[in-house]
């Protein structure tokens, strides 16, 4: 397969663009610092994309004028099992859907681990484009005693070697002329290793055979259900894979697995003409080693662990949740801001004033009110990342996960969503295998969010006995509803992982990468990516969701009721008189009915609403959970956010949608709550009831915003509506089983 | 000796490994190839995975990765 371009038979890459623009791809192993170096050449005309079908991030920026940079994601082989791997590969190949093949390479190396990452490099020498390579990170190799000869290494591959300390923005002049240079004239390169006879006939018949180029054909053969075979299937049917087969049956005949054959030849070809560019001088234990043997100690590193995660979650808890309320407060400022420019006028009280404030204030609002918690999320989440944890934190946990079938990758995530949900399934990018990111996505949600808190602190204040079991109990029925979440999501992995999302174990292997200072500019950009994805690509459908919500809950808004409370309200000034000669007292007094009026109004409308009436629909599904058509509508109300349903019992309660403070609000509820009562004059909440609403609310899955970035991270609704489908079924069966229990032991 | 069953600080040169799946080619492109030195560093708090340093930096892997992996200790 040496000089594999020249050998293509009929290839199937497109030819480079013919626009005036140049395009240079970037290529590297994970941790050699390839977004540190994108960013320093591209500075700030960095875009983020996706590429189309896949979720897989697609970073470009201007190198220089005419001159486009394509950042690939990280890999540590072409061999493509995974999105990110396949998509480095067709974007190399030509391939990418909406992709012109790039001019040039930059393939960044890690000085300190040179022999792995030139694994990845001659395989890049075999796509057939010109290479410049950066060796990065030579500062931190040098200290642990690490020197490459920068020009020998660039004799023994037949390629222009730039040094870089892409961190520290060294070397980048010299690399952009390089690439320069590059663009200008220089060859594909020319591998000087040759393939093992066995192999290299048959990768040469296929190619033939299949009118493919050796590339290709190399890796269709030589990965077993990668994404080459794949593409080659779908390409040229059930004979390709056939051929294939046949193939690899004829080189195992001859002695060792084809994987083999490639990987033993690039190993032993960099040993020899490599190996005499790198001097290693012995030094002691590095920073790395010491912070280990602390980090993931048995009972030290375990207990580091833990502090360092419950640090992060306090603090996305006391810091974000501020933040939150904040936000909240502005927009609700906001939107008394609008009611009172409407009062007076003669569109008091009116559609539009409605519209503006309930539809259109509280759906921006439900989305930013997220942002906060992603943005503290993922500052963590970068700066343990950049700093090299990320990956001891999965090598700690990785056993506890295996008992759903997940890995050690899925830990961060998951933790996460407990803070909440969106920011969590955001976080499934850094896991590598798709059915495991799927699987972490999909009970994510199960995991307690904090919008689960007031639920549960309402419910459990008004039904839970305080002094339950010495005061425990409260507290118990706390813990118990996260429990329920973590306990009901270790079946679902397993039924996921067994069913729709089978396949074979992943590998678990990863690389423990040198610590280092995180860099701030990568930190920030994550933090500013993710926000901002969130807001962009999610807002939207959240915002249209809130509206639909706002228009059930408004519609019909028969003028009938208006003119009724209207009229008492008429009557309660009348009975007063004049406002201006009225005593404090009194005019307090006057205040509070004609404030309870208003209440009692939204109460009307909303029971009057068409979602009042989907409420009284819904009963017989409801009633075996022991709820009435209060709560079924309330649940409903709440799909946009589960914290809304609090708001939703206020209003049909009559108690108008916030209360003036929390003890007050807490006790007008509790009281409403408790006071409640079917026709028949028995009371609708008891313990198993509000248990019942409880464990409903913990696993259902009312969150707009979690359904659309599920949509947004699996590129379908129909895993969204899976999402629901299946949460919602849980919830129900949950809710009816404590609820009928709780009955029968009541 | 199988390196899964290697204690922190055991190792050899790798005499065989099992390069079979995408675990195996994993593996194997992660530099556990034969006639490759390769350590044990330490044992995850809860047993599993393990931490080995091959070609001159550190993984890690799991125990039943390890397995596939023979070395002549």
């Amino acid at each position: 397969m040496s000089g594999a371009a020249s050998e293509a038979t009929g290839g199937v890459s497109a030819p480079p663009a013919a626009t005036g623009v140049k395009r240079v791809a970037i290529i590297g192993n994970p941790n050699t610092g390839k977004t540190t170096l994108f960013n320093a050449l591209t500075g700030m005309s960095a875009r983020v994309g996706n590429y189309p079908g896949v979720t897989v991030e697609k970073k470009t920026g201007a190198l220089e004028p005419g001159v486009e940079l394509i950042d690939l994601p990280g890999t540590y082989s072409l061999a493509a099992h995974s999105p990110d791997e396949m998509v480095a590969v067709n974007v190399l190949h030509g391939d990418q859907a909406g992709e012109a093949r790039p001019h040039a390479v930059v393939v960044i190396v890690d000085a300190g681990n040179l022999q792995r990452n030139l694994f990845l490099l001659t395989q890049v020498m075999e796509v057939g484009l010109p290479i410049v390579v950066a060796l990065n990170m030579v500062d931190a190799a040098a200290k642990a005693g690490v020197t490459v000869d920068p020009k020998a290494l660039g004799e023994a591959l037949g390629l222009p070697v730039v040094p870089t300390v892409a961190s520290e923005k060294k070397g980048l002049d010299a690399l952009r002329a390089a690439i320069r240079a590059t663009l200008k004239d220089a060859p594909a390169p020319k591998p000087a290793w040759n393939w093992p006879p066995s192999l290299k006939q048959e990768i040469d018949a296929l190619a033939k055979g299949q009118g493919i180029d050796a590339f290709l054909a190399g890796r269709a053969l030589i990965d077993e259900g990668g994404a080459a075979e794949t593409m080659l299937a779908a390409r040229r049917g059930a004979a390709a894979r056939e051929a294939l087969q046949a193939a690899r049956a004829k080189v195992r005949a001859a002695g060792s697995p084809p994987a083999k054959l490639e990987i033993q030849m690039r190993y032993a070809w960099i040993a020899r003409a490599v190996g005499p560019c790198v001097s290693r001088q012995p030094a002691g234990p590095g920073l790395t080693d010491r912070l280990d043997r602390v980090l993931t100690h048995r009972l030290v590193g375990t207990l580091a662990f833990v502090l360092l995660m419950t640090g992060v979650f306090v603090t996305i808890f006391i810091v974000a949740d501020p933040i939150m309320g904040l936000i909240d407060e502005c927009f609700g400022w906001v939107g008394d801001q609008i009611t009172a420019s409407f009062a007076g006028g003669a569109m008091e009280g009116g559609m539009l004033q409605s519209l503006l404030v309930d539809g259109v204030v509280a759906g921006v609002g439900g989305v930013l009110v997220f942002l906060p918690q992603i943005a503290f999320l993922f500052l963590f989440i970068a700066l343990l990342e950049d700093c090299g944890y990320m990956a001891r934190a999965a090598f700690l946990m990785d056993r506890v996960l295996r008992f759903c079938g997940l890995s050690g990758h899925s830990f961060i995530p998951l933790m996460s969503s407990f803070a909440c949900a969106v920011p969590g399934v955001m976080a499934t990018r850094t896991i590598g295998n798709p059915r495991d990111r799927f699987t972490t996505i999909l009970i994510a949600p199960l995991m307690s969010c904090s919008a689960r808190i007031p639920v549960y602190a309402m419910l459990s204040r008004a039904f839970v006995p305080a002094d339950g079991l010495h005061g425990f109990l409260p507290a118990l029925v706390f813990a118990g509803m996260y429990f329920v979440g973590i306990v009901a999501a270790i079946p679902v992995a397993l039924v996921l992982k067994g069913t729709l999302l089978k396949g074979p174990t992943p590998p678990f292997v990863m690389e423990l990468p040198q610590y280092k200072m995180p860099t701030p500019r990568v930190v920030w950009q994550r933090v500013w990516e993710a926000s901002k994805a969130f807001t962009v690509r999610a807002g939207t459908a959240i915002f249209a969701i809130s509206i639909v919500i706002w228009a059930l809950l408004y519609f019909p808004h028969q003028a009938s009721i208006g003119e009724d409370y209207e009229a008492r309200r008429e009557a309660v000034r009348a009975a007063y008189g004049d406002e201006e000669k009225l005593a404090e007292e009194a005019k307090a007094e006057r205040q509070s009915k004609l404030d309870e009026l208003d209440h009692q109004e939204a109460g009307a409308y909303l029971r009057a609403s068409i979602m009042g009436r989907m409420g009284h629909w819904i009963e017989p599904v409801v009633r075996p959970l022991g709820w009435d058509w209060k709560i079924g509508m309330a649940a409903i109300a709440s799909f946009p956010a589960r914290e809304v349903i609090v708001g939703t019992l206020r209003i049909i309660y009559d108690l108008g949608d916030e209360g003036d403070d929390e003890e007050t609000a807490q006790k007008q509820i509790q009281d409403k709550l408790q006071a409640a009562e079917w026709p028949d004059g028995r009371k609708v909440y008891n313990l198993p009831v509000a248990l019942s609403i409880m464990i409903f609310f913990a696993l259902c899955a009312q969150c707009a915003a979690t359904l659309v970035t599920i949509k947004k991270e699996m590129g379908s609704w129909k895993w969204a509506a899976f999402t629901f489908v299946y949460m919602t079924t849980l919830a129900y069966i949950g809710a009816f089983a404590t609820y009928q229990i709780g009955m029968m032991l009541l | 000796m199988r390196l899964s069953q290697c204690k922190p600080g055991q190792g050899g040169t790798i005499t065989q490994v099992d390069g079979e799946g995408a675990v195996g080619q994993r593996l194997m492109e992660m530099g556990l190839i034969e006639g490759v030195s390769v350590k044990v560093i330490r044992v995850a708090p809860l047993g599993d995975p393990i931490e080995v340093e091959v070609q001159h930096y550190n993984l890690s892997l799991r125990k039943s990765e390890a397995d596939r992996v023979e070395v002549d200790a």
